[in-house]
């Protein structure tokens, strides 16, 4: 069972034969993605026809196309950057906000109000998704009716699908600020604060040089979320859809091997975000 | 450190009020007043052009129709199996990171864990279509191994639609019970051990109770999540997957009856609430530990 105790050769075979399987479980679609990414041929099947960069680079307008010339791709991943940077900045500064209130302050109600926070992770995407588009229709249709303004930003389209990923993620990027606002050493500002220093100048030398690697990291992990979101943004999408909805849409209809590609270059960035976590893990536990 | 604390709370109601915007903003605009209106969505009927009155039809709808209900129980059926087979596989490697394995090798095995879910689950899925349909990876490998006469088409399946649902879950079950198990004693087991209990025995008597709380955090995220979701089942079991997110996704977008989808997203959240809150009692925990523990 443990190392401690004497365990029979069996178990340490089927131990190892089990953690292989399942790490065979895990990779092996991301293995076949990627390699049908390389495959000369118009359909991510075998057999393997010879290595290609074609599904990344060709532009020949009559056949075909790589991802870096898909204007319908190249326009859904810049939707998604944008989407994912609006979710990010609201999520860090409202989890900030948060993170703040519920640490520092005293109100009657905290205790429900720190609960209604979790609340959203328990919600289903899809349903997040509809409410958020029913109400933000009522909304239209009374300013409509009552003061004949059209709103646009109020009908399905991308403000809404950046409000409905913000509603859930918020509550992340809450959990992670106040778990490392909660572990600050509160006298390290007044010590601030007793030599002049004015509470704008406390809150900028201080406490967010403190909070920085929390910060980054929170960012980051909005932007993923965001990046990554279906269920939610599938109710809200309007006519102009972020990456995740437009695949979803051209696996429906047959992929073709540039969804291969998209997706290898999803695994290179994602990598490279996880790198840049990890290198700042050592310089967050020294604070 | 009275004097932290007044500087932090006294004279300083505008600053709390500031603070407590966002939150206000937030949860009012974007979860408690959405909900409000589906509810009152769900609970009318139209009876003319722009004229409702309050009615339970589009729930007495749902147990009209059989096709309603038998999506709804076979959805929340398959997230418990989903959920019950993701604990079964997920729990020898936890105990593998979290007691057998050392060090770097633990380190190296929980990340390994961790890769795949760093990818969105559209890409994940596209791997499972080139691996299991008719002209894929899997198909064409038995035939040549010699195992199947002629490819056969793996998509399209329950048992798909579970293997698929299993594989999104992973993660959110392998961690909870990590730092679960990470807490257990190994002198406990050794103590057992000792005293003539057997694996079996250990396992029953001083794992399982010890790791309860881990167990029911990471089965209460996974049903959820399961029930919740719309990639895997649509594109895994195709046209006729009967998932009850799609039956929300065809009432709301498709056939723009709010009332009925409002109904169904109201009847979702109910179930997966209270699962929540079952498992919830059933362990005693509180819903702000668990979550919190995420």
């Amino acid at each position: 069972m443990i190392p401690s105790l004497p365990r029979p050769a069996w178990l340490r075979a089927a131990t190892a034969l089990y953690v292989a399987a399942f790490l065979g479980f895990l990779f092996l679609p991301l293995i076949v993605v990627s390699v049908f990414a390389f495959n000369n041929a118009p359909y991510p099947a075998p057999p393997w026809h010879g290595f290609t960069l074609d599904w990344f680079f060709a532009n020949d307008p009559t056949g075909r196309l790589g991802m870096f010339h898909d204007d319908e791709l190249m326009h859904s991943i810049w939707t998604s950057c944008k989407v994912g940077v609006w979710v990010t900045l609201l999520s860090v500064l409202v989890g900030l906000a948060n993170a703040l209130l519920l640490e520092r302050h005293e109100f009657r109600g905290k205790q429900a109000l720190s609960i209604l926070m979790l609340v959203p992770l328990v919600i289903p995407g899809v349903i997040l998704g509809i409410s958020i588009l029913a109400f933000a229709s009522q909304i239209a249709q009374f300013l409509d009716d009552h003061f004949d303004w059209y709103v646009r930003f109020l009908r399905p389209g991308l403000p809404l699908v950046v409000l409905g990923q913000f509603s859930y993620i918020a509550t992340i990027a809450t959990l992670t600020l106040r778990a490392r606002l909660s572990r600050f050493d509160r006298t390290l500002e007044d010590a601030a604060l007793n030599l002049g220093a004015s509470r704008a100048a406390t809150f900028r030398t201080i406490l967010l040089p403190y909070l920085r690697p929390a910060l980054i990291g929170t960012a980051m992990m909005s932007f993923l979320l965001s990046f990554a979101d279906f269920n939610t943004t599938l109710m809200l999408v309007g006519g102009s859809p972020p990456l995740t909805v437009l695949m979803y849409g051209r696996m429906h209809e047959g992929a073709t091997p540039v969804l291969n590609a998209v997706s290898v270059f999803l695994m290179a960035a994602s990598a490279v975000l996880a790198i840049g976590l990890m290198r700042r893990g050592p310089r967050r536990a020294s604070g | 450190m009275p004097d932290a604390a007044v500087a932090a709370t006294g004279g300083s109601g505008w600053r709390k009020a500031l603070l407590m915007a966002p939150a206000l903003a937030w949860l009012g605009l974007l979860i408690v007043l959405p909900h409000a209106e589906l509810a009152v969505l769900s609970f009318r009927e139209q009876v003319g052009p722009r004229h409702y009155v309050p009615s339970l039809s589009h729930y007495r709808e749902f147990f009209h129709e059989p096709e309603y209900w038998h999506t709804f129980v076979r959805t929340a059926w398959m997230s418990i199996v989903a959920t019950s087979a993701t604990l079964l596989l997920a729990f020898p490697i936890a105990w593998v990171i979290a007691k057998i394995a050392r060090g770097r090798a633990a380190a190296w095995l929980f990340l390994a864990c961790m890769i795949p879910f760093w990818i969105s689950e559209t890409v994940r899925t596209l791997g499972w279509m080139i691996l299991l349909r008719e002209t894929g990876v899997l198909p064409t490998l038995l035939v040549k191994l010699g195992i199947l006469a002629h490819p056969v088409e793996f998509l399209y399946h329950d048992t798909t639609i579970l293997v698929g649902l299993i594989y999104t879950s992973m993660l959110f079950m392998i961690v909870p019970l990590v730092s679960s198990l990470e807490s257990l004693d190994n002198a406990l087991i050794e103590a057992a051990y000792d005293l003539g209990a057997n694996g079996f025995t250990v396992l029953r008597k001083i794992v399982i109770p010890h790791a309860a709380p881990g167990i029911t955090a990471g089965c209460i995220i996974v049903f959820m999540l399961t029930l919740g979701n719309y990639i895997t089942p649509t594109l895994l079991g195709g046209k006729d997957s009967g998932w009850f997110t799609e039956q929300i996704y065809t009432e709301f977008i498709t056939r723009f009856d709010w009332g009925q989808g409002a109904a169904f997203g109201f009847l979702l959240l109910v179930l997966s609430t209270t699962i929540v809150i079952a498992g919830l009692k059933l362990t005693g925990q509180r819903f702000g530990d668990v979550m919190g523990r995420q």
